[in-house]
């Protein structure tokens, strides 16, 4: 059969660049076949992703070398809106996808674009609502739709049309694990259904597992590394040496000395086959890794006593909240999208003012401070850096807390150059924000923070959309600042954030605390886990799989494994 | 966050005309009152727009917010002009009767009074009116009637995507802020007028530096659905004409032919009535 | 880069529902007691800057009629067309500027300020007050005293706020450079 997309020495170069993107690809893909395109940032599988869709050529210019065929078509002779006749794509950012008022006129905007009759728009919109089950939404603004059924509205817009291809772009970057988890279901379900080829680009490997994929195509530096079956990439070392998490129960396993062979079908803990003696090796792990040290007392810094909150629209976003933190901690708050974890950062940065309840920070009413006074000691870090910057240099931006405060220049000098030097900004003190990394901004951002010397700093989804890579230097860089004294709280649903970062965490739903203890206790806590919309960790069946019964000890041995052994 | 239209769905003849036709019959009706100061139709149309709005099953209080503004920004603008013009009654109509004097050049007159009666009742020929078309006409419908009047779609669509966008820009604006104030950023009075603009650019520069990212994926989204295709497109919102519609809409064009004829027929925009 | 059409089209979009959450709730109160500024025309003078006379008319029509449209107060037609006219002359300095490769000088700052000076101009001391004689025969004084009272304080914050966004826009976009890291 031949494929419906073939890449034949296949390789481009921007206009704006020195060097090329893509070199060398070699790539068939089928109809019916569903591949997963892994690898860092920088890779290339965006500017991959990009060629398959038809923006390059049409909206980023570039010398394309090569072959590249969609339906036997050579794409650079094909314009986007004929390639868009054969590829659907389901962008990562769905509040830029979705430009419709409502759920209707943005299924419907493809159709509304190729002129099609009302009565015919009807139905066909109609139907896909009902494929991907948004139909009970049809007229709701994007503002009233939580990011999955956002996905939803994405998925529904592309499938209007019967395209042969369907693209996913880091579909599951701005999900929570459990919406996460329905969404790669509901990829496969949809794929069942049509036919269609499916390719999805993440980096997040464990997570799209969950279901079946045909073929993993591993890239990296501009090449493809691989181009194998799961449980061939999972028994090779080639996800270590590229910078992609493996799966955390094939980790375990390769703690306990269990060798990974691709007959023993790894890709999935459901469809994984383990020996009795391979199962004795992990509780022989087990039982030889030291119990949990019981934690320290510390000193109380926040207290939160009893907090409510409604919005000015009535919105009660906090009920009877009671909450503390500790000096020195690094602690989660986890929850979905309007749990309240937001609203009670807002309170305690006094963005907002709770109408019932006390907050006291180490015993002191923070309700005497003004928004200015309490930053002096809890310091704010938004999820987009960019939200934040508003200076060119970086020198600046770090200086502009201390401007604003009236410190004079001669003591604004050696304070920033601190906070650069914690940082890891020194070097780049005269460059101008603009010349940095993401990862290196939201640094900036947090240098900006702590020259204000802050006791406390709390960050908003501090690793969102960041690769494994970038992640790991983000949460060490935090760690770091936190055996510094720097008490952190993170607020996220990233688990593996605060399965390996977070010794505590709490967790909100509906407004209210409904947990709060370790994060292993969390991430094994069924009913928790369903309320919050996380994820149970695939250590957990692994404990179970193997006869372990105190999974929950099991999970918390081999984060305090990794941290000490591995991490050095 | 605010619903800028003001949407209120109710059963009324008035929701039920498509947005097209509510639109034109708002330019029609602004027109017949703008052009003339015939205080007989100036009194007519605001009697025949509290009408409407009875149909329409809007209630005062539905609207007593923007009326609000309304009525300052109305008294604001008569004590403007009677303050910079105080015979502009006088210059108007030609005659000068003097009522009292206030000292100086601030003499009320008979034509000054009437000027500003004329003034008011123009505010209160467009004003409900306007407040009508906010309330009744769904935002999703907006742009498809801009198609349907003549204006070219993709001008069409970039208001549709305004009015997508507002809620989310407005939003990201009040966190920004927040961020910002945290870091000591005042826009008070407390503080020179420069710095009080710089400090609203360490806002402004992140908002809209990141909206003009999303510019670039919005874009790419677009064109990805097949955005610009064709010269013409179909609306999800668009509806056919029915009589009712045709019916307002000559209604519309009636008082507009109405104004001008009075025009003519008074020989200028005003009808004098101290001649 | 080449720009597409679409991406015009969305950047007038995204630019009026801008205007409208600056010009509607961005409150910077003014030396007058119970008046605003008015920041977005600052935006305003930036967008045009960069994607040109329509674009900066039809910002400038959406944005100025959306927020008359959301107060009630019946659209100021005279004023709302004179925030197009600004729009389209402001966006004229467009083409002589390279503001969407990141280029913005010091000799750029002075075309950019020098055409919005004339748009300002023209548009408030000229085209609102004009039409408001026109439309609805206000007296002459008032309206030229009001046209240049704004227009003045528009200009103001055009100057210091359209400048600064220029200047940050040009500077975050990425360029080839000689930047070297320093112990």
């Amino acid at each position: 059969m031949e494929p419906i997309i073939r890449f034949e020495n296949f390789g481009f170069k921007y206009n704006a660049q020195q060097k090329p993107t893509l070199y060398d690809i070699n790539l068939s893909i089928h109809k019916g076949e569903k591949v997963l395109i892994a690898g860092p940032s920088g890779c290339g599988k965006s500017t991959l992703a990009h060629c398959i869709n038809g923006l390059i050529p049409s909206s980023y210019r570039g010398e394309m070398s090569g072959s590249l065929t969609i339906a036997g078509k050579e794409t650079r002779d094909m314009g986007i809106f004929e390639i868009s006749r054969h590829v659907g794509t389901v962008l990562q950012d769905s509040d830029s996808q979705f430009i419709g008022l409502t759920v209707a006129e943005d299924i419907a905007f493809a159709l509304e674009n190729d002129c099609v009759a009302l009565p015919e728009m009807r139905e066909r919109v109609a139907q896909a609502a009902k494929l991907v089950d948004i139909s009970g939404h049809l007229g709701h603004a994007p503002n009233e739709l939580s990011g999955g059924q956002k996905q939803r509205v994405a998925l529904a817009g592309v499938m209007v049309d019967d395209v042969e291809v369907l693209l996913f772009d880091e579909p599951l970057a701005n999900l929570d694990p459990a919406t996460g988890k329905q969404a790669v279901e509901l990829i496969d379900e949809i794929q069942k259904k049509t036919g269609a080829a499916v390719i999805i680009i993440e980096h997040r490997l464990e997570d799209v597992l969950h279901r079946h994929v045909d073929r993993v195509v591993l890239m990296g530096e501009g090449r493809i590394v691989a181009d194998v079956s799961p449980d061939e990439l999972l028994s090779s070392s080639l996800l270590r040496d590229s910078g992609i998490r493996e799966p955390l129960y094939i980790t375990a396993l390769k703690y306990a000395g269990v060798e990974i062979k691709a007959d023993m079908a790894p890709a999935s803990l459901e469809t994984i086959k383990l020996t009795e003696e391979q199962k004795e090796k992990v509780r022989a792990w087990f039982s030889s890794r030291p119990e949990a040290p019981a934690e320290t007392d510390r000193p109380v810094l926040l207290e939160a006593k009893d907090i409510s909150f409604a919005y000015d629209n009535g919105h009660q976003a906090l009920k009877d909240v009671s909450l503390t933190v500790y000096e020195g901690e690094l602690m989660a708050i986890a929850g979905t999208n309007g749990a309240g974890k937001s609203t009670f950062s807002k309170l305690v940065c006094g963005f907002e003012r709770q109408q019932q309840g006390s907050l006291s920070f180490k015993g002191r009413d923070l309700m005497e401070l003004s928004i200015k006074e309490r930053a002096d000691h809890i310091g704010y870090v938004m999820q987009n850096p960019n939200q934040m910057i508003s200076k060119v240099m970086i020198y600046d931006e770090v200086a502009l807390g201390l401007r604003t405060r009236g410190v004079t220049e001669e003591e604004i000098g050696p304070r920033v150059e601190e906070a650069l030097k914690i940082c890891g900004l020194w070097p780049f003190r005269n460059w101008p924000v603009s010349a940095l990394s993401f990862g290196q901004k939201k640094r900036v951002t947090i240098a900006s923070i702590l020259v204000l010397k802050p006791e406390m700093i709390i960050l908003d989804e501090p690793t969102a959309g960041q690769d494994y890579r970038h992640y790991t230097e983000i949460m060490e860089f935090l760690r770091e600042l936190n055996s510094r004294g720097i008490t952190v709280v993170m607020i996220t649903h990233d688990m593996h954030l605060m399965l390996e970062y977070a010794r505590r965490a709490v967790v909100f739903s509906g407004g209210r605390v409904i947990a709060d203890a370790s994060s292993a206790a969390i991430l094994t806590d069924s009913e928790v886990i369903r309320k919050a919309s996380l994820k149970e960790t695939s250590l957990y069946p692994l404990a179970l799989m193997c006869g372990i019964e105190d999974a929950r000890s099991f999970v918390q041995r081999f984060i305090d494994y990794e941290r000490e052994a591995v991490r050095k | 966050m605010i619903n800028i239209f003001n949407y209120i769905d109710r059963p009324s003849p008035i929701h039920r005309l498509t947005g097209a036709t509510k639109l034109v019959c708002l330019l029609l009706w602004s027109f017949a009152a703008m052009l003339t100061y015939d205080t007989r139709m100036l009194t007519a149309l605001p009697v025949l727009s509290f009408l409407m709005f009875y149909i329409s099953r809007i209630k005062l209080k539905d609207v007593s917010f923007m009326l609000g503004f309304t009525a300052v920004f109305m008294v604001l603008n008569n004590v403007l002009v009677f303050a910079f013009s105080p015979q502009h009654g006088v210059e108007l109509y030609g005659t000068r009767h003097v009522l009292f004097s206030l000292g100086g050049n601030y003499v009320v007159t008979k034509e000054q009074l009437f000027y500003h009666l004329n003034l008011v009742l123009k505010y209160l020929s467009t004003i409900p009116i306007v407040l009508l078309f906010v309330c009744t006409t769904n935002p999703s419908e907006f742009a498809a009637s801009l198609n349907r009047i003549g204006v070219k779609y993709t001008v069409a669509y970039s208001v549709a995507l305004a009015l997508r966008y507002i809620p989310d820009i407005q939003r990201e604006y009040h966190d920004i802020s927040q961020a910002q104030q945290a870091r000591g950023i005042e826009m008070s009075r407390k503080q020179s007028l420069s710095k009080r603009l710089k400090s609203a650019s360490a806002i402004l520069i992140p908002l809209i530096l990141s909206s003009m990212d999303r510019i670039e994926t919005i874009s790419n989204a677009m064109e990805l659905r097949g955005f610009g295709k064709n010269k013409r497109r179909t609306w999800y919102m668009g509806r056919k004409f029915s009589k009712l519609d045709i019916l307002a809409m000559a209604f519309c064009a009636l008082l507009l032919v109405i104004s001008l004829s009075l025009n003519v027929i008074n020989g200028s925009r005003f009808w004098n009535p101290f001649i | 880069m080449k720009k597409s059409p679409v991406r015009t089209i969305v950047a007038i979009g995204i630019g009026a529902a801008l205007f409208f959450v600056l010009g509607r709730f961005v409150a910077i109160p003014s030396p007058v007691p119970n008046t605003n500024i008015s920041v977005q025309y600052g935006l305003l003078a930036f967008m045009a800057a960069i994607y040109g006379p329509v674009a900066g008319a039809l910002i400038g029509l959406i944005g100025h009629a959306l927020i008359d449209f959301s107060y009630g107060w019946g659209v100021w037609w005279s004023w709302v067309i004179a925030s197009g006219v600004f729009g389209v002359i402001i966006g004229l300095v467009a083409s002589k500027l390279q503001l969407a490769d990141g280029i913005f000088g010091k000799a750029d700052a002075v075309k950019f300020n020098v055409f919005q000076v004339v748009g300002h101009i023209v548009a408030w001391a000229l085209v609102a007050p004009v039409l408001d004689i026109v439309i609805y025969s206000e007296p002459a004084n008032k309206v030229f005293v009001q046209g240049l009272v704004g227009g003045v304080a528009n200009l103001v914050t055009t100057a210091i706020v359209g400048t600064l966004l220029c200047v940050a826009y040009a500077a975050a976009k990425p360029k080839k450079g000689s930047l070297k890291e320093e112990e």
